[in-house]
């Protein structure tokens, strides 16, 4: 057991109970009519779904850093999270998205792709400059292929509906998302919890890595299945919620001991407990229509980038 | 016994059909002028480069076949660039060493440290080290996995006078409990006085080989290097003068 797991897993425990009552109607069961309902079959899927989703960025975003020895690395970029917005973009264009698991499924096809891509591309050699190259490009095309069908959505209401659910929220997400995401969530963490010896060796360097016995193939393709089935469940439930996996590795690597396997699993509470927190926040926010989860995780990340940009700088300097 | 040997090795155009033998409990080391293949040649020792003919063999194993675990059991390779791409703590990078074991035992990586006189620093991340302490760290990451043979590319590269006989002392150490040393040298004199056998690719062939005396003779030198120079000094401390 790592350091700040045990931190954060009471701040969790905090934060949860408070998510559940906070919102537009901060509920009083002495007072607000239905609470019940309104905590069993909103709040309560709601924040366990910013929980699961979190966890998922969180654990990808601690992975990819250690993978790619990078500390700007954020799961977003290589391609799994534009393929799975471009399949939920798909099913908005062809009018499939009104069935209730048509949307992620078409979601979970476009990580599943996104996935099968990088790993026919990079999978053979294992090697990292191909794989961070091949990823650039499935993000760029699956990117590209999003603006298209927007640009060439079939009528007005297609197109503002796309718009908005790529801004990611969980406005309204229920039960169902919350089976969708929380069994292939667990699932991609496991896979990502088996690259961190991996990634250990991976600090020396590829050359070093390898002598010490890593398997670069190995451990991409755990990489690959776990990076897909968190950021691929994620997106297909939620949208697209950046920064989430940039951000919390950095937060957490100074309470562990640096080590990337030692990052994983604290990144996952971290990420739970920023989407937790950040979600009850737009929802308490005066604003007239809700701040959407990934414009509002954009807003800190953006700057939050900025400022490791600078940091770095002054390290270089 | 067990044994170290390329036969006919060959990659590209960089290492052209070399063959070579190393002994447990010597230091070797590949010398040449740069481009010559000798941090090629470590590589393919180490398993780390699939040749395109000839083999490495291990006790008669083939490296590039063998379990990628047992190899590194059998075989430390301490690469040239000392990447530490996170700034992780002593005890925890020369704790990596046990990798290829699958354990973290306390046992060996203290006392590797303890060998290397790093127990000051066991607690301190690398950013923080000297580059002779972050040498002396990764050479112990290495020596924490209790390799048979230690595979080091350029390991004096950057580090003063003073650093370089230490780790020379501890490489001397590491010979004499029975672990074969092999490591890539650009400075001659450190190659003359501390190695037992020395290697001299040029062009990817092997231009010399034998006691250090013989392989970088004044002949060989003006051969390989294209250099007029004379070895002067007690057989045991000799410096290359060079005209």
């Amino acid at each position: 057991m790592t350091r700040p797991v045990p931190i954060l897993l009471v701040l969790i425990a905090l934060a949860l109970p408070l998510s559940l009552l906070a919102g537009r109607v901060w509920l009083d069961f002495a007072e607000t009519p239905n609470a019940a309902i309104i905590l069993g079959e909103l709040r309560l899927p709601r924040s366990l779904l910013a929980l699961v989703i979190g966890a998922g960025l969180g654990a990808a975003g601690a992975a990819m850093q250690g993978y790619l020895r990078n500390p700007l690395a954020d799961p977003g970029l290589f391609g799994i999270a534009p393929m799975a917005a471009l399949g939920a973009v798909a099913s908005f264009w062809f009018g499939y998205s009104a069935s209730a698991w048509l949307l992620p499924l078409f979601a979970l096809v476009g990580a599943g792709a996104g996935m099968a891509l990088l790993a026919l591309i990079a999978g053979r050699t294992g090697g990292i400059a191909l794989f961070t190259l091949a990823g650039l490009m499935i993000a760029s095309l699956a990117g590209t292929l999003t603006s298209l069908a927007i640009s060439m959505a079939p009528n007005a209401f297609a197109m503002s509906e796309i718009v908005t659910w790529l801004m990611g929220a969980l406005t309204d997400r229920s039960w169902r998302e919350v089976w969708i995401a929380a069994p292939l969530t667990a699932a991609g963490i496991g896979c990502l919890l088996m690259t961190g010896r991996g990634l250990d060796a991976l600090t020396l360097g590829d050359a070093a890595a390898r002598s010490m016995g890593m398997r670069p193939g190995i451990v991409q393709a755990w990489l690959i299945a776990g990076v897909g089935l968190t950021v691929g469940s994620g997106v297909a439930v939620a949208g697209i919620v950046g920064f989430v996996g940039l951000i919390v590795p950095h937060l957490v690597r100074p309470f562990t001991d640096r080590r990337p396997s030692q990052l994983i699993l604290p990144s996952a509470l971290a990420g739970a407990l920023l989407v937790l927190v950040a979600d009850s926040t737009v929802r308490i926010l005066p604003l007239v229509t809700e701040l959407r989860l990934g414009i509002a995780l954009s807003l800190i990340g953006a700057p939050f980038f900025l400022w490791l940009l600078l940091r770095m700088r002054r390290g270089l300097a | 016994m067990i044994a170290l040997a390329a036969t006919q090795l060959t990659i590209g155009t960089r290492l052209r059909g070399v063959d070579a033998a190393f002994a447990p409990g010597r230091i070797t080391a590949i010398c040449g002028p740069n481009g010559a293949g000798k941090s090629t040649l470590l590589a393919a020792l180490a398993g780390l480069l699939p040749p395109d003919s000839g083999q490495v063999l291990l006790s008669g194993e083939d490296v590039t076949t063998m379990h990628p675990r047992s190899r590194a059991r059998a075989i430390g390779y301490l690469p040239q660039d000392g990447e530490v791409a996170w700034d992780v703590a002593v005890r925890s990078l020369v704790a990596l060493g046990r990798m290829p074991h699958g354990d973290t035992a306390a046992e060996p990586v203290e006392r590797t440290i303890a060998t290397l006189d790093l127990e000051t620093l066991a607690g301190r991340p690398i950013s923080k080290l000297s580059g002779g302490e972050k040498a002396r760290a990764l050479l112990a990451r290495v020596l924490a996995g209790e390799p048979q043979w230690l595979l080091a590319d350029e390991p004096f590269a950057a580090l003063d006078i003073g650093h370089q006989l230490t780790l020379l002392r501890h490489l001397r150490r590491i010979a004499d409990e029975g672990v074969g040393v092999v490591m890539v040298l650009h400075d001659l004199g450190l190659a003359m006085n501390h190695a037992d056998e020395v290697i001299v690719l040029d062009k990817g062939r092997l231009a010399a080989s034998g006691s250090p005396a013989e392989a970088l003779s004044a002949p060989i030198i003006e051969q390989v290097w294209g250099v007029t120079a004379t070895w002067i000094g007690e057989p045991s401390g000799r410096a290359l003068v060079t005209r």
